[in-house]
């Protein structure tokens, strides 16, 4: 039966077959024909076509880095014009737009899909897989992310972007006082951008369930897995929300529905409950693959395992489902009954809880470790002090009193910038300097790395600590300038240079890349001598990242062998294990217990994502510019296309084969 | 290949099969994120209508024969296509295909009916509160059924076409628990619509 199926299995995959096991040696002609297999074609083609995992996670590295860059000029401007009192750099309406801007591009534009870069890029290779579970849809969740970041950037150069606010609040953001395109542009780009994170985040969880080593069991994955995919599930209950929200409120401008519109017994509170619903949620989304980051990372420069590994784990997942359960607090102001309030005031400090869990365990790693004072570990222990201040803030904010009095003042400018930067940016630089040598096979520069932490930890402290205090003097946010005597000006000249300073820590990061990628100097595999899975394989790795996907025996693979009290007779085998060559192909296991259960068929490099992706961009301009016939137009080839991508292939296995009743596989593909 | 533990020994799977295959759990995870959706949509609803301090719905109650037998009809046509796919799984490749025609035909008969209703509604989408409720609602829904139809034809064509046998058809699977999806939604969306309003007045 072997003879039968051999030349026919290009086109026709016998239905099952036994995975063949084997060694494939380095620079061997079978390693040659697995790169030939997974390989992107060069040029634009491969560029426009191209589903791995590795390409599209850097690719929302550089993006989202950009946005940052935007947003954090966007700041500038805005520092510049509150540096001393009665300022005339920006008039009252761009201030509103460019801090509105400002909030939207690092919400929503930089800080998840930052996460989601370093995802897409580390899971397949922390969970020892070829690629995620839906190679095309990732392509399509990077070019619709692309596509609307565009889009809500549309009306900027027009001096009509959005500008009442990331949060958006009704009736100011409703029709009868916000005419021009400003609002619209935001609530159909938010509604675009939605698609994008909701099959980001399928894929994600899919992958979870699906893709992990043998081995691989729930209780060994990364914490970093286990922060992106509680963020996931969480995205799929909550941007429906936002969603929602945006339409309905596009519908009020557009169409002349009555949702928010006061007059007509619509509800501008309503707006506030679906906003917050998400957007509570959304600030976990944004912190806690982040804190994954730095429980898989931080070890490493402790030389031991993190403390704690299970409390973690679990706080991570106990800080959503609490996530869900608080959305009230950002309403304490808005007349509710006190016993909601009470409620959701309590729900709102027992939430620290399992973050204090996660810091306990960084703090223990740190001390029970031998900590190696290299950059990543200044940003990851620099996180973790404002991490602190920044929790302490948010507990005081939580009490119900105490928010009455802070509740738009610079006291939470301070707070959500504290959580935001400490939590988000701070490990994800960290990141950076820590996964640097895995996506471009050099190091970066140490010296640099150096300057550029204290640089923007100085910077950061100088810049957003005053503002806590400008609070407590009673500032209030968004307030585009202030009279002298309100005894403001010193702390506010203090923050805005503490604003550039830190802008300048960011600038030699930048530049550092920039040297590194050309001269840094070369990395091995394991450059950090790292506990994970992901640097096992070659820096940068190859296209189909494992040449056999290994068996995994523990938490630590790399570190088998030394650490105290581990069990001796397992081990994880990363040079012999299924070969899976015929054509694109990896493994799949079973949910919890990484049992191999079916041989996965992935797909070819594909144009259509990009099409997709496009016509749907496409077609919410349609729906902007109000020209309906367009928008149809859009949507039937947004559906050809979709059909064309859905249409089974034999080649993956989704049609019934020529051959009839299944032929078991032979083993000979192997050395 | 000495020590290696773990060996598979049996043959695995290739490829897409039923609920194996990746495109089944994304399924599920599309379901979920437009199950919450559907969830926003009747909380918008009730909340605003408990807030509106007005008899609700302001038009008076709203007819139940004819939405009551688009149920049914919207029903039957899960049941038609539930019973196509059997017959897919037994090895009876041509008889599925009555199944799928009959789920279409049913379906668009349901499409048909929801415009007629739309039609001979005395308020719009934005005569009032509650017009927009209503058609922004059951518009929602009928752009699923609308899409639902369309993988239907995807599937009755790939049927056709003589794709799928008992061993290999898992775009059936996972397209017919996306369409009994839609309709379980509407059952939500008639009690909300159509039903509450009578609990309510009591
Ligand atoms: C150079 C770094 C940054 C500076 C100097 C800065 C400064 C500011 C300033 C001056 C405001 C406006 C306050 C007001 O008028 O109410 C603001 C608002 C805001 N910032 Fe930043 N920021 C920086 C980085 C970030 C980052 C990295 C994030 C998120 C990841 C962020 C998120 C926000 C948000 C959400 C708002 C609120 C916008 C609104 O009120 O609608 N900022 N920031
Ligand atoms: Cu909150």
């Amino acid at each position: 039966m072997a003879a039968t199926d051999a030349p026919q299995y290009r086109i026709d995959p016998p239905l099952e077959r036994i995975p063949e096991m084997g060694r494939i040696p380095a620079g061997s002609a079978i390693e040659a024909r697995l790169e030939k297999i997974w390989e992107t074609a060069p040029g634009w083609r491969g560029w426009l076509s191209t589903v791995d995992h590795k390409t599209i996670g850097v690719r929302y590295l550089v993006t989202a880095f950009l946005f940052l860059v935007i947003g954090g000029i966007e700041a500038l401007f805005l520092r510049i014009q509150l540096a001393g009192p009665d300022m005339a750099f920006l008039t009252p309406e761009q201030y509103n737009q460019l801090f509105t801007m400002h909030g939207v591009t690092m919400i929503f534009l930089y800080a998840l899909p930052v996460l989601s870069g370093f995802s897409n890029y580390l899971w397949p290779l922390l969970l020892g897989s070829r690629d995620m579970a839906f190679p095309r849809l990732n392509a399509l969740s990077y070019w619709i992310f692309l596509f609307a970041g565009l889009f809500m950037y549309i009306s900027f150069p027009l001096g009509q972007a959005p500008n009442a606010g990331w949060f958006n609040y009704v009736p100011f953001s409703g029709p009868i006082y916000n005419t021009g395109p400003n609002i619209d542009v935001f609530a159909l780009g938010m509604v675009l951008l939605g698609i994008s994170t909701t099959v980001g985040s399928i894929n994600f969880v899919v992958t979870l369930f699906r893709m992990r080593a043998p081995g691989m069991t729930i209780n060994r994955v990364p914490i970093l897995v286990w922060g992106t995919l509680t963020a996931s599930v969480a995205n799929l209950f909550a941007i429906p929300a936002v969603s929602l929200a945006f339409f309905l409120l596009w519908l009020d401008r557009q169409i002349g529905a009555h949702f928010f519109d006061v007059a007509n017994n619509g509800q501008p509170l309503l707006w506030q409950h679906l906003f917050w619903i998400f957007g509570h949620p959304w600030v976990y989304v944004v912190v806690l693959p982040a804190m994954g980051i730095v429980s898989d990372a931080l070890p490493t420069f402790c030389r031991r395992p993190l403390v704690g590994y299970t409390a973690v784990a679990l706080a991570t997942m106990a800080t959503m489902l609490l996530g869900f359960g608080v959305w009230v607090h950002h309403m304490f102001a808005t007349g509710l009954p006190t016993v909601a309030l009470s409620i959701f005031g309590a729900a709102s400090m027992v939430i620290s809880i399992p973050s204090a869990v996660a810091v306990f365990a960084w703090i223990a790693t740190i001390w029970l470790g031998k900590p190696v004072f290299k950059t990543p570990f200044l940003f990851f222990a620099g996180f973790v002090a404002l991490f602190i201040i920044g929790g302490m803030s948010g507990v005081m904010t939580a009490a119900v009193p105490l928010d009455w009095q802070l509740n738009e003042t610079y006291f939470i400018v301070a707070h959500l910038h504290y959580v935001l930067l400490g939590i988000n940016v701070f490990p994800v630089v960290g990141a950076i300097y820590y996964w640097f040598p895995k996506f471009t096979g050099r190091m970066m520069s140490e010296k640099l790395g150096k300057w550029s932490f204290w640089t923007m930890f100085i910077g950061f402290n100088a810049g957003f600590f005053p503002m806590h205090i400008a609070g407590l003097l009673g500032m209030p946010r968004r307030i585009y300038t202030y009279p002298s005597r309100m005894g403001w000006d010193e702390v506010n000249l203090i923050t805005t240079v503490g604003s550039f300073i830190f802008a300048v820590g960011v600038l030699i990061f930048l530049v550092n890349v920039v040297l590194s990628v050309k001269r840094g100097a070369r990395a091995g595999a394991n450059p950090w001598d790292a506990p994970t899975l992901e640097w096992a394989v070659s820096s940068p790795p190859p296209a189909y990242n494992f040449a056999t996907i290994p068996t995994i025996a523990s938490r630590h693979p790399l570190w088998e062998g030394r650490i105290e009290g581990e069990e001796e007779h397992s081990r994880t085998k990363l040079e012999e294990g299924y070969l899976l060559m015929r054509g694109r192909e990896t493994l799949g296991t079973s949910p919890i217990d990484a049992k191999p259960v079916v041989i996965l068929k992935m797909p070819e490099d594909s144009y259509t994502p990009f099409l997709v992706g496009l016509f749907v961009s496409l077609l919410f301009v349609g729906l902007l510019l109000h020209s309906w016939t367009f928008t149809a137009l859009m949507a039937a080839l947004s559906c050809a296309a979709l059909s064309s991508w859905m249409w089974p292939r034999r080649k993956l296995g989704q049609r019934t084969t020529r051959h009839g009743p299944a032929s078991a596989g032979r083993g000979g593909e192997g050395p | 290949m000495s020590e290696t533990a773990r060996v598979v020994s049996q043959p695995l799977p290739v490829g897409s099969v039923g609920k194996l295959s990746g495109g089944w759990w994304g399924m599920i995870a599309l379901i979920v994120t437009e199950a919450s959706l559907f969830g926003y949509l009747l909380f918008t609803y009730f909340y605003l209508a408990a807030q509106s301090g007005q008899d609700w719905p302001p038009t008076g109650l709203p007819g139940l024969l004819i939405p009551g037998i688009n149920t049914i009809i919207l029903l039957a046509s899960s049941a038609a296509f539930w019973a196509g796919e059997r017959r897919i799984q037994q090895g009876g490749t041509r008889s599925s295909i009555f199944g799928f025609i009959a789920a279409i035909a049913l379906g668009s008969a349901f499409v048909a009916i929801q415009l007629l209703e739309w039609k001979n509604k005395t308020f719009s989408i934005n005569s009032d509160l509650y017009g927009s409720l209503y058609f922004t609602i059951t518009g929602f829904h009928l752009c699923h059924v609308i899409i639902g139809l369309g993988v239907l034809l995807l599937l009755l064509a790939w049927t056709m076409m003589g794709y799928f046998d008992h061993k290999r058809h898992v775009a059936i699977t996972i397209g017919g628990v996306y369409w009994h999806f839609v309709d379980v939604v509407w059952l939500f969306v008639f009690s909300a619509l159509y039903l509450s309003p009578y609990l309510q007045r009591g």
